[in-house]
């Protein structure tokens, strides 16, 4: 990572540098800089999106930041381009990609993250739940910006993995899940296996969410990794697959816009309700609108063979065959 | 301030969305739903509603006392309808291969010890865990979502289940 000047603007914001990127920040905008162009995009949506790269460690595949921006993740390195996924920026070779490692993209976002995210403003939040992003530096927010993912090994709530949530650890229920039942399912152990036998409340564990769109592991199969997250506005990507991913709509509704992966162009609308399982095929990208906060599944295959095993078409790019 | 309502579905009410193709074979999205499938289930069959590669989810309709399973490696169920009853067993001696995906039926009550019970309602989540058997039981209908590895019995309906056009 570079930070192109120690010595903040006259916002009070400094300007980072990774390999030939440069990304900078005023009242309203970032501004991104590379060889062959250059882009802005608003600075709540920019916060939002890094902070999911971070937070995720550049997920599965592709996190588009909007038709231009994004990162694509290699499991080790990670590509950070502008306009590769864009038919109009490809057709004019103007298209631009550059492949780091992974913990030095990774440390160029968390500094950024860092000085960039004013006290007040949580990029994780509800935009009716935060604060504003815009403005001149006033303070961080780096206890909101360095939250730990949850990653179960087993299950949350099984001993010695990932805690349960409550009003005493800091997360209370959330305002749109107030009606949600806290009631836990009865556990009745035989003596000598009471670490064995486990139940949680999975609703109520969501329902205490103090983040949106942040998929969570909260139990795991081997690879086949459950990962439920809450949703409330827009996701604030543009979600690349590269792999097979499936939905399971838990509670409320879900809209998703879905486009070719490669040249954004629009393949369907995905309308899910509780109950719904929808599979979002290998070759797409995705973004969701959620107007009511909802609860997702996000099943995911964590496997890091399968980009490899798709290129060889040793795995399905759709989900099932019949 | 505003009073939200939380939606979940239920065997008795639920509510469809779909897929609304613009250039697309709805089929990629293999989109259906748990209650629908578990509404036109026999009681514990396992139909399959997500497969990653060896990896299935099974809607389950729980409906009186299942057959006993054995696992070889941890599952997890999920109530999205009713109260269903989980007893875990641990048995005396291996029950199945803990290198197979998915759970095997038993011909009877295995030998061992019980681990204790489980009562879950909708939104609980239990562990089913690796080398040990179970059944549920459930007085009603309910519906369970298992995560697992398919096996034997993992039903595949998607002509049946999944929207086509």
């Amino acid at each position: 990572m570079t930070i192109i000047d120690e010595a903040p603007n006259h916002l009070g914001y400094r300007q980072f540098g990774v390999g030939r990127f440069t990304f900078s920040r005023d009242e309203y905008f970032v501004t991104v800089e590379w060889p062959t162009g250059n882009h802005q995009m608003p600075v709540d949506q920019w916060l939002r999106c890094v902070q999911r790269d971070v937070a995720w460690g550049f997920f599965y595949g592709i996190v588009n930041f909007d038709s231009v921006i994004g990162t694509m993740n290699h499991y080790g390195t990670v590509d950070m381009f502008a306009g590769r996924f864009n038919e109009a920026y490809r057709r004019a070779e103007v298209d631009y990609n550059e492949t780091f490692d992974h913990d030095e993209l990774l440390g160029c976002f968390k500094a950024m993250l860092s000085d960039w995210t004013n006290e007040g403003y949580d990029p994780f939040a509800a935009p009716l739940e935060t604060g504003s992003a815009f403005g001149p530096s006033s303070g961080n927010n780096d206890d909101a910006v360095t939250r730990r993912r949850v990653v179960a090994e087993r299950m949350v709530s099984v001993p010695g993995d990932e805690p349960l949530r409550s009003d005493d650890s800091g997360f209370p229920v959330n305002r749109a899940f107030s009606d949600v039942d806290q009631g836990e399912p009865v556990i009745e152990a035989s003596p000598g296996y009471e670490d064995e036998v486990c139940s949680f409340n999975l609703f109520a564990y969501l329902s205490r969410s103090d983040v949106t769109w942040n998929p969570s592991v909260v139990s795991a199969c081997k690879e086949s990794l459950y990962c439920p997250t809450t949703e409330e506005f827009t996701l604030p990507v543009i979600h690349g697959n590269d792999r097979v991913e499936w939905f399971v709509q838990l509670s409320d509704e879900i809209q998703w816009d879905v486009e070719d992966r490669d040249t954004g162009a629009k393949r369907a609308r995905v309308v899910m309700k509780a109950g719904d399982v929808a599979a979002m095929p290998a070759d797409i990208r995705h973004t969701g609108y959620s107007p009511k906060r909802a609860m997702l599944l996000v099943w995911e295959n964590g496997s890091p063979r399968i980009p490899e095993m798709i290129a060889k078409g040793e795995a399905p790019v759709h989900p099932v065959d019949f | 301030m505003t009073d939200y309502r939380t939606v979940f579905g239920s065997l008795e009410e639920y509510a469809k969305g779909g897929v609304q193709i613009v250039d697309d074979d709805p089929k990629y999205y293999a989109f259906s739903n748990i209650f629908e499938v578990a509404s036109q289930a026999a009681p514990y069959e396992k139909i399959a509603v997500g497969k990653n590669l060896e990896y299935v989810l099974e809607a389950i309709r729980a409906e009186g006392t299942s057959e006993w399973r054995a696992t070889p490696h941890d599952e997890f169920a999920l109530v999205m309808d009713g109260t269903v009853r989980i007893e875990l067993f641990d048995p005396a001696a291996e029950l199945v291969d803990p290198a197979c995906g998915g759970s095997i039926s038993l011909d009877e009550a295995p030998e061992g010890n019980s681990m204790g019970t489980v009562t879950a309602q909708r939104g609980h989540m239990t562990m089913l865990p690796a080398g040990k058997a179970y059944r549920m039981h459930c007085d009603g209908v309910g519906v369970v979502l298992l995560q697992t590895i398919e096996g034997p019995d993992t039903v595949y309906r998607w002509a049946d289940i999944c929207q086509t056009f």
